[in-house]
């Protein structure tokens, strides 16, 4: 059994968003980068869970990034995986990240590849099924629950208004979200091990992006609130019929 | 040539998101000098033609038993024939649940650029640049996209549905539909509720609750605004409100026409996940919470007074 996650670096949750460069570029000056939580909490997550409940599981994480990834390439290790593999290319567009992840996935052979369901920063949802039809295999996405007998996995996922129960036989590409798995802390075991667990470093493939950010920019700020007397909640109702014309 | 809009079904009922995405590739394909089509797949209920009145001139129909059954893989490859076989120079997917599993498939297979999450029409005046959101919501960014086929993925609520033109003619495609190899075993939905990516109207509430048990008075106004029901990730994570209802960066980004949330003070988090609502409406007895910044009404006060009495006047209103 073998299981690929793929991990993303992104801000963290509350990192300042600004621009550089004419707002071409994300300011990166004084950001805290973290592994993607849809990544690490759902898809690292429940992978380490698969390989508790088997030990002959192995996993193995791919980035696609430059060396400035490798400290929370460390942290996943930490969290569990068993050895890295990153691609040392900047992620120009989500098609060109897919196809260097579809690249890895072929050479790995692997049975399971997870992803999270979008990452924070470009919130594409994209990866997973560009890394599914690449390969062509089948896609669940927006996955809640994961689980694994022998070869068929049984999983369900977020629809519009509910949820649907599928299963599907190995191999397959799956993105998690929320219900998939809870967040953990790395403990000084792992991240002693994760020091000398193996982190390959291969070149990308050569792929031409689809597509560029030519810029970037800022909502417009709000107006102000208006601020409406509790002992008088009609005159809020009346604002949002009347004037926000809200319903 | 022409602008491709995926129509999305429901047990053979057309979404809601669907509507919106026709008016979009309406919009785009007369920004383009060409004509705007549609692709079904399976059983469809109701009358395609008629939804020619979102500006959809032809509409092919692929009306095969096995596409009743949503496989990503599968869908791809249909209408993927179908761009191919129209000239599709853009296909439009809405940002859903359906369009985020194929859109990207599509854009592999297709070798076809992808902005998935756009908000407005695209700029043509030189190449073909669409606004998307990034860093969930607290920025936006201008994507060129550079290849002769194009995918766009358009955000739920982002454009308004337009009505106007006549009908739609109706063509059966046929193609050899190979069966995925994902089998659904079972499909559950929340009865008679408003699925909340979809919803007009969010009532949202958070840890100024209390507790679980205190969620009669939110559901409440939720029932008097036919709202769908939202809370925050502390109240999901405390299994007060079921993980579905999270709303945030790390939840369910939504971006209804009015917001509404109650004892929810505004983390950076949670706004990420909300601010492109429309109106928002932050009522807490916290005058120094900082959702107050981002809203555009707010009542500083008690909750269990304010929410009750916020009922009885919808209900007045729409009773009037």
């Amino acid at each position: 059994m073998k299981i690929l996650v793929c991990i993303s670096k992104t801000p963290d949750t509350t990192a300042k968003i600004a621009f550089t460069d004419n707002s071409t570029k994300f300011d990166t000056n004084g950001v805290q980068w973290i592994i993607n939580p849809y990544d690490e909490w759902y898809a690292l997550v429940r992978a380490i869970e698969l390989k508790e409940k088997d030990s002959s599981a192995v996993i193995h994480l791919v980035n696609v990034g430059s060396a400035d990834a490798e400290p929370i390439i460390r942290k996943a290790l930490a969290l569990g995986g068993d050895e890295a593999i990153r691609v040392n290319a900047d992620s120009h567009d989500s098609f060109f990240v897919a196809s260097q992840i579809a690249e890895v996935a072929k050479q790995g052979n692997y049975d399971l590849v997870f992803t999270g369901k979008e990452t924070i920063d470009y919130n594409g949802s994209s990866i997973g099924g560009m890394v599914a039809e690449l390969l062509d295999l089948p896609y669940v996405s927006l996955a809640t629950k994961f689980e694994l007998s022998e070869t068929k996995a049984t999983i369900t996922r977020e629809i519009e208004g509910g949820e649907e129960n599928c299963e599907v036989e190995l191999p397959v590409v799956v993105s998690a979200q929320k219900g998939m798995a809870e967040q953990r802390i790395p403990n000084m075991r792992g991240i002693m091990a994760a020091r000398t667990k193996p982190l390959k470093v291969v070149e990308p493939t050569s792929v031409t992006p689809l597509t560029n950010v030519s810029g970037f920019g800022l909502p417009p700020a709000k107006a102000g609130v208006k601020l409406v007397s509790p002992d008088n909640v009609e005159e809020l109702v009346r604002l949002l019929h009347e004037e926000a014309k809200a319903f | 040539m022409s602008v491709l809009i995926f129509i999305d079904t429901n047990e053979g009922h057309v979404k809601k998101a669907s509507l919106e995405v026709m008016s979009y590739g309406a919009k785009l394909a007369d920004q383009l000098g060409t004509v705007a089509e549609g692709v079904a797949l399976g059983t469809v209920t109701e009358d395609l033609s008629a939804l020619g009145k979102y500006g959809v001139k032809k509409i092919h129909h692929v009306n095969n038993d096995v596409l009743n059954h949503f496989d990503a893989q599968v869908y791809t490859k249909v209408i993927a024939q179908v761009a191919e076989k129209t000239g599709a120079a853009v296909v439009i997917f809405s940002n859903n649940v359906d369009g985020k599993a194929i859109a990207p498939r599509l854009s592999a297979r297709l070798k076809a650029g992808l902005v998935s999450g756009a908000v407005a029409l695209p700029d043509t005046a030189n190449g073909f640049t669409v606004k998307k959101n990034v860093f969930s919501g607290k920025a936006f960014a201008n994507i060129t996209i550079n290849t002769a086929i194009k995918v766009i993925a358009l955000s739920p609520n982002a454009y308004q549905v337009k009505t106007g033109g006549g009908s739609a003619e109706v063509v059966p495609f046929t193609t050899n539909v190979e069966p995925g190899k994902i089998k659904v075993t079972n499909v559950t939905k929340a009865s008679g509720e408003v699925p909340l990516t979809e919803a007009e109207i969010v009532v949202s509430a958070g840890r100024g609750m209390k507790g679980p048990e205190n969620w009669g008075m939110i559901e409440d106004l939720a029932h008097a605004l036919h709202a769908a029901l939202a809370c925050s990730r502390p109240v999901a994570d405390a299994h007060w409100r079921p993980h579905n209802e999270h709303v945030g960066q790390t939840g369910i980004a939504i971006a209804p026409n009015l917001y509404i949330a109650i004892g929810i003070s505004g983390a950076i988090q949670h706004l990420a996940g909300v601010n492109r609502s429309k109106v928002i409406v932050v009522i807490n007895k916290d005058p120094e919470a900082p959702f107050f910044k981002a809203a555009d009404y707010g009542i500083v006060g008690d909750a269990f007074e304010v929410v009750p009495k916020f009922t009885e006047a919808v209900k007045k209103l729409k009773g009037s």
